[in-house]
């Protein structure tokens, strides 16, 4: 029941954001980044409202959600780990931690663990090279992370969020 | 800023604030009230300082000193010793690693001695979050000279006499592409800022927008008074949230201010921004394809012709403009378009930002003239190697460049030179490795990268870079035939001369370069199944050595195809038929016994 009436706020709140816009051609994009805010991730219910709301065609709307890798259809775990894989962390062993995550946590990049606790995401560059390797967690940098500290960074993301 | 007698410089840039700059900056206003200095001196956080390896930065102005690897907890000894008594804090000054002396007087460092930055000039030196800061830096000078002085085609003359390029990989002169946008006669004209900043590794224009957004606000206003645009757009990175938090704040004074929006200094003028997301895929840093992802498409590269100089936003005339490329027109309207095109070498004008990283002492990012050796910039600047380790190569330009090797570190680096050494500027990454890294493994990388960012549109790059990707797999994994060297090579050049787009003609580049510079590599890999540097797990060998191995049986208890056998107390042996080297018995052994070759 709560979370009906949650979930109605979000689409109230979208479509708010919708009316609001000054120029709805081309907003599409701008009008999936909110979407994505308020929901987390982009299932086909709400990308066929979307569609509804701005009147194109839902084949549009999902051609553009999968296309970008920004955007997701299935939802994300509540600690996303984003292993930065750009040029500067791989040859100080990003390569390596994004591996040693994957074994840890049994799920590959891009998979979500099915308790829905965590994500892994590879990046590209976050742009704190000068902190290579990097890790982040819901946001949060971990710079010169080696495969040691790795449990360690976990646990406290959990608990601190606990 | 005249009304303090101190001001202490705190870098806000994404890689200190990652190593809790903003804590710094808390606890220094806090001691500094507690210490009722507030009217003396003044807390600023600025954008980045260029030196991220050594960061969080605290620089104390107008003595020029700059503490390095700051800590929350070293404020009250900043704060007592230096504040208060004058005295510089010894152990937070920064050490030259070659001489191991510290210096503390921030133009005496070899980092920033060499470097002459223009479109970084306010990197570090200015609190990004204050227009009045950027205004006491002679921020909209050149936008107020050219409104009253200048008319549009002398703008575009300016811009054509200062010889600038393009910053975001092209390096197209400036001045002819606005003059074309200039040429086109529409009722609506676009000026695209692009910040969708791709190459993995490369964070100059990152930097920029957070240190200096109004320098990019200000050139964007310039651009469009010269082609006759009233309307900006910035396409920038959804994941720079602190650059995105930047621009917004500096959209908003500027538009508070008048400098943005109708009527601007009262010339007639209007100009107002406004900013788009990209959303994740590397090719929307393609001019077409950015357009084509700010109209809310798709972002697939789209035919040239036509030009987005002739068609392009909503098909009108559009200029897009890298971030680097904006930075540094403001001050070449201000002093000069000689002065400008008295600086780098004879076909390329000015600065170039680059940003270090990789297997080099100092990762930052340093602006340095064109013509530079990449000698200087990686030895002088950079601090040389890692761990006092060998320099085996350096890349440049991105997933779309290419290996340099040491036969070419004397040459002075601009566009052109850059492309005769089989690499290119692409953004500015540049990025050292030692000899500890494995060149296919590098190309590997990096054809991971376009594989996956490859938008699909055509076949040769969509089913191209994916077979020169299961190539380069099968030669790290040791099962490539002996013609696959060949191969790679053919297949490379059909995808350069059949894709469309940039990203697709460019991918194999780094492919190419290393099978020019490192054959010998490759055909260790090919031929003796073996990887020098030691990286390609799948062609290491393990061995026990015998006089270490106390024959725990660690090692066997763990090795998954139980391959590893010899009785209690006895030295082990590994089969190596069946080993599938996963390195379990090397992280098993607590006696270095396990050697891996
Ligand atoms: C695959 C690909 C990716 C690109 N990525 C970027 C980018 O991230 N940033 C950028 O400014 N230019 C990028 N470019 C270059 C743009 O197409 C365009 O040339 C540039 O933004 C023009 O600005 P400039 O003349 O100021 O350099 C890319 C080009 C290609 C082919
Ligand atoms: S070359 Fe690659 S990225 Fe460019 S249009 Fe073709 S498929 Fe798309
Ligand atoms: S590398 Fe793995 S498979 Fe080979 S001997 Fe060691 S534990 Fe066994
Ligand atoms: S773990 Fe090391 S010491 Fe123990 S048996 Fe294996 S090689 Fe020998
Ligand atoms: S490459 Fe990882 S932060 Fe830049
Ligand atoms: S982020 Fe602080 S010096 Fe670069």
């Amino acid at each position: 029941m709560c979370t009906n009436e949650l979930l109605h706020e979000k689409f109230v709140e979208l479509d708010a954001f919708i009316d609001g816009l000054e120029e709805k051609e081309g907003s599409l994009i701008t009008v999936l980044h909110k979407t994505q805010e308020l929901f987390g991730y982009l299932p086909k219910e709400i990308q066929l409202h979307v569609a509804r709301k701005l009147d194109i065609p839902a084949a549009k709307v999902n051609g553009v959600v999968t296309f970008y890798s920004y955007f997701t259809e299935t939802p994300r775990g509540e600690f996303i780990i984003n292993v930065c894989m750009g040029t500067a962390c791989f040859v100080r062993g990003a390569e390596e931690l994004l591996k040693e995550i994957q074994d840890k946590l049994k799920i590959k990049a891009g998979q979500t663990s099915t308790d829905g606790k965590f994500s892994i995401d590879a990046l590209r560059c976050v742009g704190a090279c000068g902190l290579a390797p990097v890790v982040m967690v819901n946001g949060k940098v971990y710079g010169r992370v080696k495969k040691e500290q790795l449990d360690d960074i976990l646990a406290t993301c959990v608990s601190e969020n606990a | 800023m005249s009304k303090y007698r101190m001001h202490l410089l705190v870098c806000g840039g994404t890689g200190c604030v990652s190593s809790d700059s903003m804590l710094i900056v808390e606890n220094l206003k806090k001691q500094i009230k507690a210490n009722k200095l507030s009217d003396e001196v003044q807390v600023v956080a600025t954008g980045c300082f260029g030196f991220c390896e050594k960061g969080p930065i605290v620089k104390v102005h107008p003595d020029n000193v700059l503490y390095v690897e700051v800590k929350p907890d070293d404020v009250t000894e900043i704060i007592n010793e230096h504040v208060i008594k004058g005295r510089k804090v010894e152990r937070l000054l920064y050490v030259e690693p070659t001489f191991e002396q510290r210096i503390s007087e921030h133009k005496d460092m070899p980092f920033y001695k060499k470097q002459l930055r223009i479109a970084l000039r306010n990197c570090g030196a200015i609190d990004p979050e204050n227009i009045e800061e950027y205004i006491a830096a002679d921020g909209y000078q050149a936008i107020g000279k050219i409104l009253s002085e200048m008319t549009p085609a002398q703008v575009v003359d300016t811009m054509k006499l200062s010889g600038l390029r393009g910053r975001g990989g092209g390096g197209f002169p400036t001045g002819m592409k606005w003059d074309f946008a200039s040429r086109n006669a529409a009722d609506q004209k676009y000026v695209i800022c692009n910040a969708d900043e791709g190459d993995p590794g490369a964070f100059m224009d990152r930097s920029i927008l957070e240190g200096d957004p109004h320098s990019v606000l200000e050139a964007m206003a310039i651009a469009g008074y010269a082609i006759g645009a009233s309307k900006g757009y910035i396409y920038i990175r959804a994941e720079y949230p602190l650059a995105v938090k930047r621009l917004k704040i500096a959209i908003g004074q500027a538009n508070e201010y008048g400098l943005l929006g109708k009527d601007i200094f009262g010339s007639g003028f209007d100009f107002s921004i406004e900013l788009r997301y990209g959303a994740g895929a590397f090719v929307c840093g393609e001019e077409t394809s950015l357009i084509q992802s700010i109209e809310g498409n798709r972002g697939e590269p789209t035919n040239k012709p036509p030009f987005p100089a002739e068609k392009g936003l909503w098909n009108k005339p559009t200029i897009v403009n890298n971030v680097e490329t904006l930075a540094n027109i403001p001050v070449i309207f201000l002093k000069g378009a000689e002065w400008f095109s008295s600086i780098g070498s004879a076909k390329s004008k000015g600065t170039k930002v680059f940003a270090l990283a990789g297997k080099v002492n100092n990762v930052g990012l340093v602006e340095v003239p064109m013509g530079m050796t990449l000698r200087e910039i990686i030895f002088d600047i950079g601090g040389g190697i890692k761990d006092g380790k060998k320099f085996k190569s350096v890349q440049t330009g991105g997933p779309s460049g290419g290996c340099i090797t040491a036969a070419n570190l004397d040459t002075p680096i601009d566009y052109d030179n850059l492309i005769a050494i089989g690499s290119m500027m692409g953004s500015g990454g540049m990025i050292v490795m030692d000899e500890d890294d494995c060149m296919v493994n590098i190309a590997k990388f990096y054809l991971e990268f376009t594989m996956d960012e490859s938008c699909g549109k055509c076949t040769a790059c969509r089913i191209g870079n994916k077979r020169l990707y299961e190539m380069l797999t099968r030669i790290t994994e040791g099962k490539a035939t002996p013609d696959c060297l060949d191969e790679l090579k053919e297949l490379s050049m059909i995808i350069k001369d059949t894709a469309l787009c940039g990203l697709g003609q460019t991918s194999p580049n780094p492919v190419l370069s290393t099978l020019t510079h490192f054959y010998d590599e490759y055909k260790a890999h090919v031929f003796e199944k073996r990887c020098p540097a030691g990286v390609c797990q799948a062609l290491s060998v393990y061995t026990i050595i015998e006089d270490k191995c106390i024959g725990c049986t660690a090692c066997a208890r763990v090795c998954p195809p139980k391959c590893i056998s010899g009785s209690v107390k006895k030295p082990h042996v590994i089969n190596q038929d069946k080993c599938i080297k996963c390195g379990a018995c090397l992280k098993a052994c607590a006696f270095d016994a396990v050697d891996k070759k």
